[in-house]
């Protein structure tokens, strides 16, 4: 499989505001995202995941170190919009990452500034607009649709520009549970059936068990990494960084300090029934 | 002990005689003891956020009364205004409504509006920092530089400045990491026990109001559906899922598990999932 | 509360008004509006009546939408009415009482320009009831496009309305919310003197520019993001191009503005 996203020594700090130092937020940072996958970055808040996600698409450049993205150099300026056609942003707050006041439109603003032909951009957006489920609403405004649809409108504003990866960054922060479970289906989907690489920022640990990779950040490095069974199963480190792991698992753990010896990689209630059954079987 | 908060068939409903007229509230009565911790469950636009503004007269019943302490708070306009400190109201991502250059100034200007003296303005604001855990320094600093978690526990620290009876939170934790969620819900049940205070909170964690909250509330499409212990409401999961809402993890795991034939009770928690294998064991454990 | 404002929204809809051009809509209200002015008598008002009154037939705009968007008007509106009837010389006296002359010429004058304002006001809300804002913005850019030989930032401009359209309703949302907000925390708007009102706006304010500002620079990175570098470069999805139904309503229009200026000069 070939490399998506590389992060090679990165090192990064926020410039600090008149002669105070700046804040350090990476010294030595190491990640690679192989394409076609889906990884979750799982971390607190302050723990930098935002400030990485800005360096997949050139927001912010390193202070040291690389970033390769399709094998692009981020740093390099003549490649800018090369790496953004690359990797697609989704943020935190629906409101604020939509132009226009028609659906379709703003789906057709990322297109429209690559400068394709307008027959080919109105074939993107309906396509786009079809994938995240959202093409009867095309002509709505986005003001007047929930938070979930509007996440996915902005979804399709990013995959409407054909980006090998997309980077979501706490797009469910805001959004009640059905709204949650809408962005992570759509989500989910492209990644499966498109083939889409899909880095997805959260501190919803449940969103994070259903990647196939899990990467939890803390201080500026990833303190673990595998898959979601084999990070959640670490249910001391997670405690120790202020994190938890879903309650399935959570539950066994609590079994396991009284005594039990319990697998702590159910993530699903299935697993967590089965686990349990065994255990306690009369 | 007589009901601190009554609601008596409240209707409310938007924009009454223009197209955009709208239906928020249906019928919905209940009461709440004092010192009672209330949590309200419904999904985004069952009417939560309305019925919250109408506990502390922002928003007028289109029919039907609220009664806090027995008196009608539209019955005259003193009450009415009296009710906006009685119960306090912190709406939704608090933070973005902070404006003064100082935390300290912040937390009180509801006090101030209060018409307290100066003395009592200055207890209440470092009591209120000290059951959100805000330190000296952070008080005489701009509220635009604290972290989020930070920001929202000031803005939180604002409403329970004011001292009032019933604190009424709507969905204090949204967007916030587990930590920071944590030391909230702490945070509020802090403020509870010191002030003996009632607390209503909406929240879309199941696993959260399980835990917490004495009695439950749960609005489906302008109407009150239920109304119970956590116990009682949890027990009816497939009607609540069939609301599209959640019930707690723990919950559904139970419920598998009876399935499966193993004869456990029903729980909604983490802890009463814990002590009821535990049980089942007899105390039996292995090593 | 603020949410019921309509001024200037749009009514989606498949009418032959919705689908003209909007570049021809928008030449078509500046003959309108010249007509409108140059209308001096009754049958010539009753031509652009009767020409305003066709439109909405077709449009299918419905009146109680139009008329409710009138409200905020209403206040001007008999303003206007009343300074026309009160401070207009004439020779025909209807009322004489104290200082105050009532004309038959000063009621007339009135009615003419109380229809003017109605038909005027009336005229640019079917244009924005019919026309998406988006649509409007792209006319008025693809119009105003031979002003960028002169340098001037046409596509920013239209950029920008069409950013500021999107983000009113966001906007009038957030600050009915911090209304509240401060609002439970005892702030009170409605009472005091008028520079306790003033100073009761602080906090409303304050949080209603950061967050604007917060906003600005989100969506900011977003269009980044999306590979904005302003107008050069960029295409359109939905091109203009004008119809045959265009034609017809430039004719009209043509028509309207020829028949009443006959009108006037023969002054009939």
């Amino acid at each position: 499989m070939s490399t998506a996203i590389s992060v090679e020594h990165l090192s990064y700090s926020y410039p600090g505001v008149d002669d105070t130092p700046g804040t350090v937020v990476f010294e030595d940072m190491n990640l690679t995202v192989e394409s076609g996958s889906f990884v979750a970055v799982l971390g607190g808040n302050g723990c930098g995941k935002s400030t990485l996600a800005k360096h997949f698409n050139a927001i912010l450049l390193p202070c040291g170190g690389k970033v390769y993205v399709c094998g692009l150099d981020t740093s390099v300026e003549d490649k800018l919009m090369q790496v953004r056609r690359c990797v697609g942003m989704v943020f935190q707050n629906p409101d604020n990452q939509i132009v226009a006041n028609v659906v379709e439109e703003d789906v057709a603003f990322g297109p429209e500034n690559l400068g394709i032909a307008s027959p080919a951009i109105r074939q993107r957006v309906d396509q786009a607009l079809k994938q995240v489920g959202m093409y009867e609403y095309r002509e709505h405004a986005p003001h007047l649709l929930s938070g979930g649809q509007k996440q996915r409108i902005a979804i399709a504003g990013v995959i409407a520009m054909e980006p090998k990866c997309i980077v979501l960054d706490e797009p469910t922060a805001m959004l009640d549970p059905k709204g949650r479970r809408e962005v992570l289906e759509t989500v989910t989907r492209l990644n499966r059936e498109k083939g889409i690489t899909v880095v997805l920022i959260t501190h919803h640990m449940d969103e994070a068990a259903k990647a196939e990779r899990v990467v939890v950040l803390h201080g500026g490095k990833a303190v673990l990494d595998g898959t979601p069974k084999e990070v959640f199963s670490q249910v001391e480190t997670l405690h120790s960084i202020g994190l938890c792991a879903p309650d399935t698992t959570e539950l066994c753990f609590m079994l396991n300090q009284q005594g039990y010896s319990l697998e702590l990689t159910c993530l699903t209630d299935e697993e967590c029934a089965q686990t349990l059954m065994k255990a306690f079987k009369v | 002990m007589a009901p601190i908060l009554e609601v008596r068939g409240l209707t409310h409903i938007y924009s009454v005689g223009t197209p955009f007229e709208h239906t928020a509230l249906k019928d919905i009565s209940f009461s709440v003891e004092p010192g009672e911790f209330v949590g309200v469950i419904g999904h985004t636009g069952s009417g939560k956020s309305t019925l919250m503004q109408h506990m502390n007269g922002l928003l007028k019943p289109t029919e039907g009364t609220i009664l806090l302490g027995g008196k009608d708070i539209w019955s005259d306009k003193a009450l009415t205004r009296q009710s906006r400190f009685r119960v306090g109201l912190v709406f939704q991502y608090p933070e973005y409504q902070l404006f003064e250059e100082t935390v300290y100034k912040d937390i009180a200007f509801g006090p101030k509006n209060m018409g307290l003296k100066p003395e009592e303005i200055d207890r209440r604001v470092r009591e209120a920092a000290g059951f959100v855990g805000l330190s000296d320094a952070q008080l005489q600093a701009s509220p635009f530089d604290l972290s989020g978690g930070q920001k929202r526990r000031a803005a939180i620290a604002g409403v329970i400045a004011m001292e009032p009876e019933v604190l009424i939170l709507d969905e204090p934790t949204a967007g916030l990491d587990p930590e920071g969620r944590a030391e909230i819900l702490e945070n509020i049940e802090s403020y509870r026990k010191a002030k003996n205070a009632t607390i209503m909170m909406v929240s879309h964690s199941m696993n959260d109001v399980a835990r917490l909250a004495d009695r439950l509330l749960v609005l489906c499409d302008s109407r009150l559906v239920m109304e119970g212990t956590p116990k009682e409401v949890f027990s009816h999961a497939q009607e609540l899922l069939d609301m599209g809402l959640d019930i707690p993890d723990v919950t559904r795991v139970f419920l598998r598990l009876r399935q499966l034939g193993l004869p456990v009770a029903p729980v909604y928690t983490l802890d009463q999932a814990v002590e009821a294998l535990l049980a089942l064991k007899g105390g039996d454990h292995r090593a | 509360m603020l949410k019921d404002i309509t001024l200037g929204q749009f009514f989606p809809g498949d009418s032959i008004i919705h689908r003209l051009d909007p570049r021809t809509k928008l030449i078509f209200l500046v003959i309108y509006i010249v007509a409108l002015f140059t209308a001096s008598n009754w049958i010539s008002y009753g031509l652009v009546l009767a020409f305003l009154i066709f439109v909405i037939c077709v449009s299918k705009i419905p009146l109680k939408s139009i008329v409710r968007g009138m409200k905020p008007l209403v206040f001007i509106l008999i303003f206007t009415g009343i300074l026309n009837i009160f401070f207009t010389a004439g020779e025909t006296v209807l009322v004489s009482f104290w200082i105050i002359t009532i004309t038959l010429e000063g009621v007339i004058r009135a009615v003419f320009m109380m229809a003017r304002i109605l038909m005027l006001i009336t005229g640019t809300f079917l244009l924005t009831y019919t026309t998406s804002p988006i649509a409007l913005t792209d006319g008025l850019e693809s119009l105003l496009g031979p002003l960028k030989k002169l340098h001037l930032p046409v596509h920013e401009l239209s950029m920008m309305m069409c950013i500021a359209l999107r983000f009113i309703p966001t906007l009038i949302e957030e600050t009915d919310k911090i209304m509240c907000a401060q609002k439970a925390r005892g702030a009170d708007f409605e009472n005091g003197s008028l520079i306790q009102r003033v100073k009761a706006l602080v906090p409303i304010l304050v949080p209603l520019f950061i967050s604007a500002f917060r906003r600005a620079d989100e969506l900011a990175t977003a269009m980044e993001c999306r590979c904005y570098q302003g107008g050069e470069g960029r295409t359109k999805m939905k091109l203009l191009r004008y119809h045959r139904w265009d034609l017809y309503a430039f004719l009209s229009g043509a028509l309207l503005l020829g028949a009443v200026i006959t009108l006037h000069i023969f002054g009939l």
